[in-house]
């Protein structure tokens, strides 16, 4: 396929629009709550009143105000400042929308497009979705899908790719934050016959789902991403691996594939450039370790999900054996705009060495939960009180759960602080991979302390002794704490264990299981002691 | 009832495990998709299937076994005719979904992971479902329900009960 080709593709997608295109989000947590039969109404009403010519409903990907769902947006075309946002839109009120767009006035619940919660993003990631079909590869293509991948092929030498990459200042979204272009520089540079790219999609950290929602949202942009990695780093073959938690992003990517490879954008001989790549799904199986690379290699050979020590580090010796390029959803997802854009426009964005945006999924006690998407260095005082609108029923939000249970509860007295990798890590926390769950007075701190580890313990391979037993043992003391029946010496105990865990344990799980204790013990001291010494 | 590999030559089942294993041409590093398969086809993996697989991709017994017993999604054991999965990550956590657990565990009298005497339901937990923004969240029989309480999951649960052969 030629430029030409693609580009028409495009103006013809957006030349046969409709003057009004009602869309409809069908992510999974607005078809929860039968967002399906909103559509399926939706076009029946159209149907029944012969507007088929003018009026489009689409269903699209996460509006990211999940809390509202099941979210439609009516968007016009001729005017776009009309477009409107209807909020907990039930199936039986699909006539009165249509009503609506008439002007006529209706007792919907309309959203304020306005709001903080919209108004302070800024969607790079999250561009496309709520506002394509992902199920649909020519809406991708209208969206600029494709070009860069295009622009790569026949204009760029993959060392180019990987200088733009590191010039952009792109990190690792997966939560380490490593740099991407130092990566795929380390992968480039090896010589073997067979170099491998994988996608982690095995989100496994309670309370994000950012990566859902992309794969959910705008699948054709996380194969794009992938296959300019591939040709940055010399490697025809590349593996998602996703969690089977996420029926429906299995589905569109599944779906993804098979139109990309339709259009020769996967497959031989992409754009008549002497590059083939292929993409195959693996699919995860419950296992919360596998989200850690290592281990993630080894559920892709078909075995036990156990990880090895590092080095050698995927980029020397991964998949087989062979150099493996592995990065997260969310940062393949980055790399088209980078490429369409420029590694300049990118590195302005953001702060010091964390560039670009991060999406955070946000949930717990919190007004508005949802998807937001930021740029860096955006304080936490903005994403909880402006955007999320604070504690719902006149709560106090007291911390912020940032990272999972690898990372750490920060106090609201730390709100001013801007979020990027460095400053998270500063406060004992880390960025992770982009849940914040909000929790106000009522929630009891050592109890949260109980649960990451508990998650911990249920999810450690067993292979190292530290995070195996260690976990067990840290349970113990916490449930005992908790039940006011610890001592002080159990306190100094729990400290004492919980630095040994993170300084012996083999992989990332263990070496981080302790941090939900270490910030819970360094912030909120005194709810540990007054468990401790009212006993 | 649904039971695993009594007669191997007629059971349809094994005809279609057979294919994908084939499909995968009898890569032993395709295990987790055949064991993924196995369990859509059987329901559960019983241990005369795990044989099966193991003379299939000649792979050893005990890996198999230890790669079946190794990640959650895959059940030794038959479940019920419905399965209720509460999740308890951290946001339905935060929005007290251990309420929901407790009060569903004392209505059918298991534990999360158990099946009741007659088979009818099986309870479940989940890590994270990824429904964060409409927490509390639970699975029944399939479907994502967000925003749940005790009671609107009790009242669904205690429906199966009545409906069922119980």
């Amino acid at each position: 396929m030629e430029l030409n080709e693609l580009l028409e593709i495009a103006e013809k997608e957006l030349s046969e629009r409709k003057s009004l295109e009602i869309r409809c989000c069908t992510a999974a947590a607005c078809l929860s709550s039968d967002s399906q039969a909103v559509k399926d109404n939706l076009e029946a009403v159209i149907k029944a009143e012969n507007l088929q010519d003018t009026v489009q409903v689409t269903g699209v990907g996460c509006m990211r105000l999940c809390c509202q769902g099941p979210l439609v947006q009516v968007e016009n075309w001729a005017n776009p400042v009309e477009s409107k946002l209807y909020e907990k839109v039930t199936p039986e009120k699909a006539a009165e929308i249509i009503r609506g767009l008439n002007g006529e006035v209706t007792n919907l619940q309309a959203g304020d497009l306005n709001q903080p919660f919209f108004s302070r993003q800024l969607p790079i990631v999250l561009e496309n979705s709520g506002k394509i079909d992902p199920e649909r590869i020519q809406a991708y293509i209208g969206a600029k899908g494709y070009q860069a991948l295009y622009q790569v092929l026949r204009e760029m030498k993959p060392t180019e790719v990987v200088e733009t990459i590191t010039k952009s200042g792109l990190r690792g979204r997966g939560g380490a934050g490593y740099p991407t272009g130092l990566k795929w520089g380390t992968v480039a540079k090896s010589h073997t016959e067979k170099k491998f790219v994988i996608c982690n999609a095995d989100e496994g950290d309670p309370g994000a789902f950012m990566d859902r929602s992309v794969l959910e949202s705008d699948p054709h942009r996380v194969l794009e991403g992938m296959a300019i990695a591939a040709y940055a780093i010399g490697a025809n073959q590349g593996y998602i691996y996703v969690r089977a938690e996420y029926p429906l992003a299995i589905k569109r990517l599944e779906i993804a594939i098979r139109q990309a490879q339709h259009l020769g954008f996967l497959g031989s001989q992409i754009f008549d450039s002497p590059f083939d790549f292929k993409v195959e799904i693996r699919i995860g199986a419950g296992a919360y370790v596998c989200g850690e690379e290592t281990a993630l290699m080894a559920s892709i050979e078909g075995k036990r999900g156990v990880p090895h020590p590092r080095p050698p580090y995927p980029a020397e010796s991964g998949l087989w054996g062979y150099p493996t390029l592995i990065n997260n959803v969310e940062t393949f997802a980055n790399i088209a705009p980078i490429i369409r854009k420029g590694a300049e426009w990118f590195a302005s964005i953001g702060i010091n060495k964390s560039k670009g945006t991060k999406v955070f999924a946000l949930a717990g006690k919190i007004r508005n939960t949802g998807l937001i998407e930021v740029p860096m260095g955006t304080s936490l005082q903005e994403i909880v009180e402006d955007m999320g609108g604070g504690v719902p029923d006149g709560g106090i939000a007291k911390a912020v759960q940032t990272g999972g249970p690898s990372g750490g509860c920060i106090p609201a007295s730390a709100f001013a602080t801007p979020v990027d990798y460095e400053s998270l890590t500063a406060l004992g926390s880390m960025m992770g991979s982009g849940g914040m769950i909000v929790m106000d007075q009522t929630t009891n701190m050592v109890d949260v302390a109980r649960f990451f580890m508990e998650f911990c313990m249920d999810e450690s391979c067993g292979k190292c002794i530290p995070c195996r037993v260690g976990t067990v043992q840290l349970y113990g003391l916490l449930t005992k704490i908790g039940k006011g029946e610890g001592s002080l010496a159990d306190l100094d105990l729990l400290e004492e264990l919980s630095d040994m865990v993170k300084n012996t344990s083999l992989c990332g799980l263990g070496q981080s299981a302790p941090n939900p204790v270490f910030s819970t013990l360094r912030y909120f001291r005194d709810e540990y002691l007054q468990l401790v010494i009212d006993h | 009832m649904r039971t695993a590999v009594s007669s191997p030559a007629g059971d349809k089942r094994l005809k279609i495990l057979d294919a994908t294993i084939k499909r995968h041409q009898y890569q032993q590093d395709a295990l987790i998709e055949i064991l993924h398969r196995a369990s859509e086809l059987f329901g559960y993996l019983e241990a005369d299937l795990l044989l099966y697989i193991s003379h299939s991709l000649k792979l050893p017994p005990s890996q198999v076994y230890g790669v079946a017993t190794f990640y959650h999604l895959f059940s030794l054991a038959p479940k019920g005719v419905h399965n209720c999965v509460v999740c308890t990550g951290t946001a339905c956590y935060v929005k007290n979904s251990q309420a929901i657990l407790t009060q569903v565990e004392k209505l059918t009298q298991i534990h999360a992971g158990e099946t009741t005497i007659d088979g009818q339901i099986s309870l479940m937990t989940a890590r994270c479902l990824g429904a964060c923004g409409v927490a509390p969240a639970v699975v029944l029989d399939g479907m994502v329900l967000g925003n749940q309480t005790p009671e609107s999951v009790c009242e669904k649960v205690g429906a199966w009960w009545h409906n069922g052969t119980k």
